[in-house]
């Protein structure tokens, strides 16, 4: 009711303010009109020259800004500002510092470095930017009277712009025309929002061409809206048509930059926001500046550096004073100031205070910072390149977004994972159904996956585009694999689904055979016209067609054309059964030949290609392919996935479903017989009943039927208890048989049937009728008269439906798992969807406790209280006290304590968050090995991590790949995004994209551990190094008065921590290998050093400190004692200080170095060498400086006295000799796993593996061995053996299952048992 | 379809185009992959025996040399007061001797203190070209440059030793060598001299003034000799020397002549020191020191003695490496 008046007042205050240049600052409205008008004219005559263009800049700089303002930048950051302070300071004549020019070199080199860096991130930024800028697009031209292609950069607010099929918008259109003859146009909002289910967006009001046709020339309407903002749900605004009409707009009318158009072939309309003023972009804040927790520690570290700088300062400072007071006189040494007189005591030992900040300054490591950011450039290097995180589906490496994170990766401790898409591939496939009682497992299925012959990754090509024979089978030695143009994505084939969906299903051979065989028994049953038992082959997968709420569209067309004629007379069925026998017959043979294949061969060949997806089993279906229309033309677009695998799944039995029309389907048999039945009515599911059925005509029979679909527990009860015992025995068979789909995580559904008598239809049909008529309590009453008919079913069947798991999703969380991070998925579905994944995922082992919370009352608290006494009572077993269960399935107890799982809804959530009860809940997660929230909003899940982040002080991932998890990725510590399924929202917003799950292994635990190992040993290594060398002067300073004179020439000073010491240390950090990635792979436990942080604690921060003040001493006092008492002078004596302190300081380096590369060697000899080059270099051509005793020819003097080589070797030994006994030690006693692990590195290997095998057993017991023998899956590859090998020898399934009895009776208790009893 | 065809080929044509090698795939090399060959060191106490052995066994091999060496030179300290100290030296092998005198508690390294900036780009020195103000204050004097300027030079040690043999009660002159005691490349390439003007050093200086201190101006150093006088006076150049810590000797002269040239006998000697050079006013002492040396320079207890200490402990190491060798070793770790 008020949007009028909005508009009016939008209205009025546009003509009290008049026109203005920049009405947008003033108003809420935003003006705009076509472009078209002033097409050639400069830009000040173009109307809508104001408001941004399409072309976006990311960049920070420009090429000529980027020096002035990285500058600025840069002294923003209090390194930098400290760094120039001491410069500044060596000015000030008073302080009497070293040359001060030579004093900017440090801070010169750091901040070109830094600059470097940063133009380069800068530059990629720029790249990106111009990709999208010029990627191309239609707008319309006057000249041209049509779309003529430009760039994306080119478009303005006001042009009008044509999108076709599965092009992406590039800005916000009001959509003014659609070839859809109803004037929608769907798009798909995935890049936004992460929902991949079309959208429909409708042509403003009266736009709708009668023709088709869309002219905007004729376009001449005033367009007013609101000003740009990041809400997705909101926009308003009106056209004012030139007769003064105004039409309203609303969201439903605007396309968004950044969605792809779906399903539509082609829509236009009119630019309203273009560029950085798009919805897309302004949600886009691009990446927040994150600071890793090492650099966190990095800086208090650098906080107590100052305090021992402050400290050794005031030490000097003091000192002063008091040894000039030491003095009868003045001494002729101590020099007076420029003026001949001399200042008090005290006041000198002021000024000396600051002579000693510049002399110690080194030990502030500033220098750290620059090395950090080189490191990280240099880690993220070999990140990206790591091939293992290639994808060669889509072309993508890994891309690291957030350059300082790194060593982050190896210190998580939770990660929270989004469910559909990043666990699972969000594509459902039909994986078993069970007939009749009989169990029908479809190992091809269950094969092409197991030879991995990427199963999974055909699903994401747009279907009906052909790949030629692009994927090889794996494990085929350097297969060369014609990798996908990159975005592909944007160009698709026309053809796609809302939800990408496994379309091959292949079917199994014997149940294939026995519909065969029914097809025979066809022709009786249509001649009788009386449906009995034997034809229920025919009903599940009639069942499986009809009963769901699939729509069908043709490959080309819109799904509303797609309607077939109806075909559905009798007298073409009869017709086209003449051809059955000799057809049935040669699908036969063709079955034949293909028994005789090897199952590998057959997987290998088979489903591979998705030309000949349909095929892969049944060659018979190919041949009668030519005799009716193509149907690999349709394509089904479900609500659920899962019906439309279902839908996909009776196709590939031959049920294809052709059309739906609300009141009719049309399905056409494997015979090529056309059925049309009449749809009476459809009881839609609702989650109270969870089933669904379809009361339908049967077109022959005449039958009313109705064929019911939904959960098994919602079906069992309904079934006939008044049957015969055969029926029965069908029932628990399938029963058993649902168990073990489910203990397996596939989504089980029930399939039943009921044939209704004219009459009671009649009577139900009017209670129906009566119902729908209701206002009030229309839903209740419309589902109890659903409840009413769906009784006395007769079962059909039963259908496991595999969300299917990413490739070694199982294998990747156990050993994440073992890495001793927990795992939390958080997910939108419901309850059972995602704890059936849970469970194939081993997110939750069978032989785990696992806990629901699920209520919305005010018991939360107490449900909370109980369960965290429940697991107390586990975990300390000496607390006896027992109580009533009230949540959740209670298991017996087991001797060595079991584990548990926590299942918590969105609901739920949202009442421990009210009620404050965040840290019971963080109590009772903690005992869990794994928590799994369901049904919860994108705004919940970051509340989540935010709650396990904030409360356990841990570091924590988040890894999603819809728009849903971008809170979520936002708010954890590292944010990971999976590129692929659902657009780029994810990615955009992460600081890791990849492809796989399963890349977060090995990104984790072997770069993870590394850049952290790496980084964190370096920042050690760095401190050590500077206050170890900056000791050297403070030592000095008790021999010198402390008048802040250095033993060491200046020059050499600078260039030692410069040049002679700085790049080892970076290359350590980038480079050494504590343990290869094989072995940190195959221990995931040697993640946890990381994530204790063992590497850079705050002992070793002190501990080193120690190490770095004794080898100080050493390397002061050792030559201090040799030439005590000697005519040396200040230089020869600061040399071979200088000297040893490089040794030592790389020899500490190398023996922290774990592995040796010829660039080690290289980076350590280099440095050795540059050092004595560049010291007799200098002191043979410096005549001059530093005079009196300036560096001349002393390094040459000291080079040639066997003493100073004599000197170099002992105390070098000496300084080393505690950190190497230490280190052997360490070696020896082996106490830390990580030196057994560095010890298994050396093994080859076989042996090695071997080792691994034995240390896991050792460490683990409990663990199933066989679990290590295969990690990927063994719990469901042993499942589907015991299958394969029962089809195959025995071809009788139901003697594996007998002999599998007790296992069974474990599952039919209800409980989850451990495994090993499945295996064994 | 018409569209569909068009798909198709576009579809060729691009995964051809990209099939020609710009594809994303990272470099399957060794560097990129990390996959380096590389040396994994483990240390443990196995493979550091023979090493700790062989180090201590040099170690000690070194301290014993480094020590025999030391006790074979003689250093004779005497601490010099006023007057004429009478020496019993005891017969020393091993010339030639070198007479150094020394200073305690004389910090000629304080920072400030060392400077002389009156040196030319080419490396000589240059008395008239103005100083730099780092000189200060002994820079000018009544605005007059001084040369040498800057406070070491102005405070230079300018006592003077004379070493008499007492060969039956009378005193024969040791001869004492004032040639070559500065560095080489302090007198031949770091300190210049002037141009002589009309074959005089003096007027080479013209325009100068002596350091505040100094009782003889710079070209009139040594009476004795005149090529020894100037920037390149032995004396100053040795002066100039910064040395390192306060205690500290610095090279007078050598005795390389005659008789004396190989150590001095035996005997009585008696020192005659010009007394110049005060020391009251920083408490501290100065010493005179008769020593010869070896190869190894000075005599320097320390070094040896040090060498002796980490090669026994090395030694002592290894011992303690085999115990834990033999304790903790695993049979399976074989290197």
């Amino acid at each position: 009711a008020t949007e009028p008046e909005k508009n009016n007042y939008a209205i009025w205050s546009l003509i009290k303010q008049g026109w203005r240049r920049k009405p947008e600052q003033e108003d809420k409205v935003r003006r705009l009109i076509s472009n078209l008008p002033y097409e050639d004219l400069r830009r000040k005559y173009q109307p809508n020259r104001q408001y941004a263009n399409n072309s976006i800049k990311t960049t920070k700089y420009t090429v000529w800004s980027f020096i002035p303002m990285n500058l600025f930048e840069q002294f923003h950051r209090f390194a930098n500002v400290y760094f120039v302070v001491i410069a500044m300071l060596n000015f000030v004549p008073i302080v009497n510092a070293f040359e001060p020019g030579v004093a900017l070199i440090p801070i010169c080199v750091i901040l070109i470095l830094t600059a470097i860096k940063d133009a380069w991130e800068d530059f990629r930024r720029y790249q990106a930017d111009k990709q999208l800028n010029n990627m191309p697009c239609s707008i319309y031209s006057r000249k041209e009277k049509d779309f003529v292609s430009k760039c994306w950069k080119d478009v303005r607010v006001g042009d009008f712009v044509k999108v076709v099929c599965n092009e992406v918008i590039p800005a916000d259109i009001l959509l003014l025309h659609s070839s859809d003859p109803n004037g929608v146009c769907h798009i798909e909002t995935a890049n936004l929002d992460g929902e991949t289910n079309l959208k429909q967006r409708q042509i403003v009001r009266g736009f709708a061409a009668p023709d088709g046709s869309f002219q905007p020339e004729y376009f001449s309407s005033i367009i007013y809206c609101e000003k740009p903002s990041n809400n997705l749900n909101r926009f308003k605004g009106y056209l004012d048509k030139p007769d003064k009409k105004k039409i309203g707009f609303g969201k439903e009318n605007l396309l968004l930059r950044g969605c792809t158009v779906r399903n539509t072939d082609e829509a236009a309309g009119i630019v309203v926001y273009a560029g950085h003023e798009t919805k897309a972009m302004l949600n886009n804040k691009g990446p927040r500046y994150k600071r890793s927790k090492l650099e966190r520690k990095v800086n208090t570290d650098v906080l107590f550096c100052v305090a021992l700088l402050f400290i050794m300062c005031l030490i000097g400072a003091l000192g002063y004073f008091i040894w000039l007071e030491t003095f009868p006189d003045i001494p002729p040494f101590v020099p007076p100031d420029s003026n001949n007189n001399y200042i008090s005591p005290a006041l000198s030992g002021f000024y000396m205070f600051f002579t000693m900040v510049i002399l110690l300054q080194v030990l502030i490591p500033i220098s750290l910072y620059v090395s950090i950011e080189l490191i990280k450039v240099g880690q993220i290097f070999f990140i990206t390149n790591d091939i293992d995180l290639y994808d060669e589906e889509t072309d993508s490496r890994i891309q690291c977004r957030a350059l300082n994170i790194t060593e982050d990766l190896g210190q998580i401790k939770y990660i929270f994972s989004d469910k559909t898409g990043t666990l699972t591939e969000n594509k459902m496939v039909f994986r078993r159904c069970s007939v009749m009682g009989i169990e029908y497992c479809h190992r091809e299925n269950a094969g092409s996956q197991r030879t991995g012959a990427y199963p999974a990754k055909q699903g994401t090509r747009p279907k009906g585009h052909p790949r030629g024979d692009a994927s090889l089978p794996q494990g085929t030695p350097g297969r060369t694999q014609t990798p996908d143009p990159p975005h592909s994505r944007t160009q698709p084939s026309p053809l796609h689904h809302s939800t990408p969906i496994e379309t091959d299903v292949a079917p199994d051979r014997r149940l294939l055979r026995v519909t065969c065989d029914e097809k025979t028994q066809i022709q009786e049953w249509c001649r009788v016209s009386h449906c009995n038992g034997s034809a229920s082959f025919m009903d599940f997968f009639l069942a499986l067609a009809i009963c769901n709420t699939v729509v069908v569209s043709t490959a080309m067309l819109p799904r509303q054309r797609s309607l077939l004629k109806r075909m559905g007379s009798l007298s073409h069925i009869v017709n086209s059964f003449q051809s059955i026998p000799e057809k049935s017959s040669k699908s036969r043979s063709s079955l034949k030949d293909v028994k005789e294949e090897e199952a590998e061969d057959y997987s290998d060949s088979g489903s591979n290609n998705p030309s000949r997806r349909n095929s892969s089993a049944s060659h018979h279906s190919e041949e009668e392919r030519g005799t009716v229309s193509d149907p690999n033309g349709l394509c089904y677009e479900a609500e659920s996935p899962d019906e439309a695998a279902l839908v996909y799944a009776a196709k590939a039995y031959g049920f294809t479903l052709l059309a739906r029309a609300p009141d009719r389907v049309t399905v056409r048999l494997p015979q090529g017989a056309v059925l049309s039945f009449e749809v009476l009515d459809t009881l839609a599911f609702d989650s109270t009943r969870k089933r669904m059925s379809v009361v339908v005509r049967h077109p022959i029979t005449r039958e009313v039927v109705i064929y019911t679909k939904g959960a098994d527990s919602a079906i069992m009860e309904l079934l006939d208890c008044h049957v015969q015992s055969e029926r029965k025995k069908i029932a628990s068979k399938t029963q058993r048989h649902l168990d073990l789909y489910a203990s397996a995580g596939l989504r089980t559904l029930c399939i039943a049937k009921k044939v209704l008598s004219e009459q009671a239809y009649d009577d139900w049909a009017s209670i129906r009728q009566e119902a729908e008529s209701t206002i009030d309590n229309r839903e209740e009453l419309l589902m109890e008269t659903a409840v009413h008919l769906e009784t006395n079913l007769t079962l059909l069947g039963a259908t496991g439906i595999e969300d299917r798991l990413q490739d070694d999703v199982p294998a990747t969380i156990a050993a994440l798992r073992e890495a001793g991070i927990q795992v939390w998925v958080l997910t939108g579905d419901k309850n059972e969807t995602a704890v059936n994944i849970a469970y194939s995922c081993r997110l939750f082992n069978q032989g785990d406790m696992v806990f629901t919370l699920n209520t919305d009352s005010r018991q939360c608290e107490s449900i909370l209280d109980c369960t965290l006494g429940e697991v107390r009572r586990y975990t300390a077993p000496s607390q006896s006290w027992s109580f009533q269960s009230i949540v959740g399935a209670v298991m017996p107890t087991e001797s060595t304590g079991p584990t548990f799982g926590l299942v918590i809804e969105g609901r739920t959530l949202s009442m421990v968050f009210e009620a404050h009860l965040q840290m019971k809940l963080l109590e009772l997660a903690r005992h869990c090995r794994s928590v799994l929230c369901c049904r919860v909003t994108p705004l919940q899940k970051s509340a989540v991590v935010k709650l396990v982040r904030n409360k356990l002080k841990v570091m924590t991932l988040s890894i999603g790949d819809g728009a849903n998890d971008v809170n979520m990725i936002q708010t954890a510590d590292i944010g990971i995004g999976i590129s692929g399924q659902e657009g780029m929202q994810a990615v955009m917003a992460s600081d890791f994209a990849i492809t796989h799950f399963k890349h977060l292994k090995k990104l984790l635990l072997v770069h993870g551990h590394w850049c952290y190992s790496r980084l964190a040993k370096m920042v050690i290594y760095f401190f050590y190094k500077n206050v170890m060398y900056v000791n050297l002067l403070f030592w000095y300073q008790f021999y010198c008065g402390f008048s802040g004179t250095a033993m060491i020439d200046y020059w050499l000073m600078i260039f030692f921590n410069l040049f002679f010491t700085s790049t080892p240390p970076i290359m350590f950090g980038i480079m050494d290998r504590d343990i290869s990635a094989e072995t940190l792979l195959g221990l995931p436990e040697l993640y946890k050093t990381g994530q204790n942080s063992e590497f850079y604690k705050r002992a070793t921060f002190w501990i080193v400190m120690l190490d770095a003040f004794y080898q100080s001493l050493v390397c002061f006092f050792i030559p201090y004692w040799t030439y005590q008492g000697s005519d040396i002078d200040i230089f020869t004596f600061g040399t071979p200080m200088n000297t040893v302190s490089l040794f030592t300081i790389l020899l500490h380096l190398a023996i922290e170095i774990k592995s040796w590369t010829a660039i080690h060697w290289g980076f350590m000899v280099g440095s050795v060498l540059l050092y004595f080059i560049v010291a007799l270099i200098f002191s043979a051509i410096c005549i001059n400086c530093n005079p009196p005793s300036n560096p001349y020819w002393i390094m040459e003097n000291q080079m040639a006295d066997p003493v100073f080589y004599l000197v170099c070797i002992i105390t070098t030994v000496v300084a080393l000799l505690p950190r190497y006994i230490i280190r052997v030690l360490q070696g020896t006693l082996a106490l830390s796993p990580l030196v057994q692990a560095r010890k298994l590195d050396r093994l080859s290997t076989e042996a090695r593996d071997q080792q691994i095998k034995n240390w896991k057993s050792q460490r683990s017991p409990s663990e199933v061995p066989t679990n290590l023998v295969s990690p990927v899956d063994s719990f469901s590859n042993s499942f589907e053996q015991s299958f394969y090998n029962s089809s195959l020898e025995r071809e009788m399934p139901d003697m594996q299952w007998d002999s599998n009895e007790e296992t069974q009776n474990t599952f039919s208790k209800g409980h989850r048992r451990s495994i090993s009893t499945m295996t064994v | 379809h018409p569209r569909d065809v068009r798909t198709c080929e576009t579809n060729k044509h691009r995964t051809g185009s990209s099939g020609e090698g710009t594809t994303n795939r990272p470099d399957n090399t060794a560097f990129d992959q990390q996959r380096l060959p590389a040396w994994q060191p483990v240390l443990s106490a196995g493979i550091v025996i023979p090493g700790f052995l062989l180090v201590g066994l040099a170690f000690i091999g070194i301290g014993v040399a480094l020590f025999v060496t030391s006790r074979s030179i003689q250093v004779l300290e005497v601490s010099a007061p006023k007057g004429f100290p009478p020496l019993a030296v005891p017969p020393t092998r091993g010339g030639p001797v070198f007479l150094y005198y020394g200073l305690s508690n004389y910090f000629q390294n304080v920072r400030g203190y060392g400077c002389l900036a009156m040196t030319t780009s080419s490396g000589g020195t240059c008395p008239r070209c103005s100083p730099s103000s780092s000189c200060a204050p002994y820079q000018y004097d009544q605005n007059t440059t001084i040369a040498p300027c800057g406070s070491v030079a102005n405070s230079m040690f300018n006592d003077t030793f004379t070493l008499y043999q007492l060969v039956n009660a009378t005193r024969k002159t040791v001869p004492l060598d004032g040639k070559g005691i500065a560095w080489w490349t302090d007198y031949n390439i770091k300190f210049r001299n002037p141009p002589e003007v009309d074959g005089s050093l003096a007027a080479a200086f013209n325009g100068t003034v002596k350091p505040v201190n100094w009782p003889k101006p710079v070209y009139d150093l040594d009476p004795t000799n005149p090529a020894n006088n100037g920037f390149l006076n032995q004396d100053f150049l040795v002066w100039m020397r910064t040395a390192a810590l306060p205690d500290f000797w610095k090279l007078y002269r050598r005795i390389t002549e005659g008789e004396y040239a190989s150590g001095l006998p035996a005997g009585n000697y008696t020192l005659e020191i010009q007394y110049n050079y005060p020391v009251a006013n920083f408490a501290g002492r100065k010493s005179v020191i008769f020593s010869n040396t070896s190869w190894m320079g000075g005599k320097n207890q320390f070094l040896g003695i040090a060498y002796l200490v980490t090669g026994s402990l090395c030694v002592v190491m290894s011992a303690v490496m085999l115990i834990v060798y033999a304790k903790f070793n695993s049979p399976d770790e074989d290197f």
